[in-house]
């Protein structure tokens, strides 16, 4: 039978779900970031007692949390136009064509962002090997190299993004030919006849439409770079002596590695106040645009 | 109908255009561009394959071969007889099947937001989707705290619940949900059919194109996932497949073959589903309603 209380016994499961590992855990953080909890802590929540704001006075005297924080930047700063540029160059071109053939290469760009990162970290390691690895031996053939892919400190950044880069193109390409083939028949068949060579329409039509499009995904990608993980946390575990470390993984470290959770949790309040504001500040900056 | 056709038919339209001849070459020098950046971004899986079934002599060698010159699948064996590999696929399994008791919570949430008026609808669905804003690793050493004070570290549950539903999921089934017509679902309801009825035999059958395309990335993900195993999984017997090779990345490059024989083990059940069930997976990104 249909009562007023079907509908909460619908969608209760997923939104407790959700509130518990979603909303709750900004919470607990903020709670336990002014508390100094650590392993013994964990067991036994007597031995815990609060630190007021040390863990974030601490914090930002951590040269270590610094180093995180300007290898981050430089995560977003590389990552994000490449992948955006990267991703919308592609869906563009394999727009040009419905073909099986296309159909086919676009299943190509998509399969790094379906496979499991592990694997993939172990695939890169070897291809970067600096003994036998595949890559310093293509650029022996043109006479470069020896490279130290993952253990040059002015390097490893860049190797590491390069991996994240090619793993993030296929979802956002997906994304964006998605919303270009949403792009109405008759705007392209004005531009056409008023003789609009195909870079002009691309320029002057197309884009103008995709901008919904474009800033989903640029906001995402930000997202998911200021919160760069999995590739710097399985090819290099942030090393050479933290020349990879990005904020996330300087939190697992803390938290998990040295069992401080309540420094640790500090830090997770100040990256998602950095995350929060970032993405605001974005939002904001593009409702400013022109309406078409 | 395609796009192509569109594109070149106003073009006979005015015969006297000058970049005609350029546009009608076009497609072979996009489709060359593309080939190459396809086969430059498809290599790693490729070099992978080849690498896994040659001996480790082989792939240490250096200049390294192409192609193996004896093919062996002796890595493969290694992995299940001695590494325990076999025990971190069932229970890299046992991880994906608990996920899709997720996907029936989502389906659940879905169909209450789209058919259905209640008090406090609109903020909760709101509350819902700000928790898409909100990014995994911020949440990640609460998560591990709230999960130790329930008792859920170390068992197979605890891996699984942080992520067993999100809410793009719920937003995706409430989307493809609100176009199933109420008039069916009230028809039933007055031949006095249940509630529980209802969503079984009506609405999860209608909803058959999205539900394929959440068991699909349902599957992958689950498959795929990492941190949580890593987290709350420290005892051997409850590592996942990502887990085990992550170990394995820590024996610093001693055999490649034994490496890629791992990876492969992790990425082409993907790749085989991927291949079988690719229009749905393409086509839950584009239903996504990012238009």
């Amino acid at each position: 039978m249909r009562t007023r209380a079907t509908p909460y016994v619908l969608i209760g499961p997923a939104t407790v779900l959700l509130m518990a590992f979603g909303v709750l855990p900004i919470l607990v953080a903020a709670g336990v970031s002014l508390t100094d909890m650590d392993a013994a802590g964990l067991g036994d929540l007597s031995k815990v007692s609060g630190a007021g704001l040390a863990n974030y006075r601490e914090l930002f005297g951590d040269p270590a949390f610094w180093q995180a924080m300007r290898n981050t930047g430089f995560y977003v700063v590389l990552g994000v136009p490449s992948v955006v540029v990267v991703s919308l160059t592609i869906a563009l071109l394999l727009n040009q064509s419905q073909s099986r053939f296309f159909r086919f290469l676009r299943s190509c760009y998509f399969l790094p962002a379906i496979t499991g990162i592990v694997a993939i970290a172990l695939v890169w390691g070897y291809l970067y090997n600096s003994q036998f690895g595949l890559i310093n031996y293509l650029l022996s053939l043109v006479g470069l190299g020896p490279v130290q892919w993952l253990s040059s400190p002015a390097l490893v950044k860049v190797s590491v993004a390069l991996v994240a880069i090619w793993r993030g193109t296929g979802l956002n390409t997906i994304i964006l030919l998605a919303a270009l083939q949403g792009v109405p028949r008759e705007y392209l068949e004005a531009a056409a006849l008023d003789g609009a060579s195909r870079w002009r329409t691309t320029r002057s039509v197309v884009l103008p439409l995709l901008r919904f499009a474009i800033l989903f995904v640029t906001v995402t990608t930000v997202i998911a770079w200021l919160q760069f993980f999995d590739e710097a946390f399985v090819l290099t575990k942030g090393g050479p002596l933290g020349s990879s470390t990005s904020i996330s993984l300087f939190l697992f470290q803390q938290g998990f590695a040295g069992a401080r959770f309540g420094y640790a949790s500090a830090g997770s309040v100040v990256l998602f106040a950095v995350i929060a504001a970032v993405t605001l500040l974005q939002l904001r900056s593009r409702r400013a645009d022109v309406d078409y | 109908m395609s796009t192509t056709e569109t594109m070149t038919r106003p073009v006979s339209v005015s015969p006297l255009h000058p970049a005609r001849r350029l546009r009608r070459r076009r497609p072979w020098i996009v489709g060359t561009v593309l080939s190459l950046g396809a086969v430059a971004t498809a290599f790693p899986f490729a070099w992978m394959i080849v690498s896994a079934v040659k001996p480790r002599r082989e792939s240490m060698a250096y200049p390294p071969h192409v192609l193996p010159q004896h093919v062996t699948l002796e890595y493969f064996v290694q992995l299940m007889r001695q590494l325990d590999f076999g025990r971190y696929l069932v229970n890299t399994l046992a991880v994906v099947a608990i996920s899709m008791v997720g996907l029936v919570l989502m389906a659940m949430a879905g169909y209450g937001f789209a058919k259905f008026t209640f008090r406090g609808k609109e903020p909760i669905f709101f509350l819902v989707l700000t928790t898409m804003m909100i990014p995994v690793q911020v949440t990640m050493i609460p998560t591990y705290l709230i999960l130790n004070a329930v008792g859920l570290t170390n068992t197979l549950l605890g891996i699984a619940m942080p992520t067993l539903v999100s809410a793009f999921g719920v937003f995706m089934f409430r989307q493809f949900m609100t176009t199933i017509p109420t008039e069916v679902i009230e028809a039933a309801r007055i031949d006095g059919a249940g509630e529980a009825r209802i969503f079984g035999q009506i609405v999860l059958p209608m909803s058959r194109p999205i539900l394929a395309v959440q068991v699909v990335l349902t599957f992958i993900s689950g498959w795929n996932s990492f941190l949580w195993p890593l987290v709350i999984a420290s005892d051997q017997n409850l590592y996942t497949l990502s887990v085990g090779i992550a170990l394995l990345n820590q024996q610093v490059a001693t055999n490649p073959s034994l490496q890629m024989a791992a990876a492969a083990l992790m990425v082409v059940p993907v790749l085989v589903v991927f291949v079988v069930f690719q229009r749905h997976i393409v086509q839950g990104f584009a239903l996504s309603g990012l238009k």
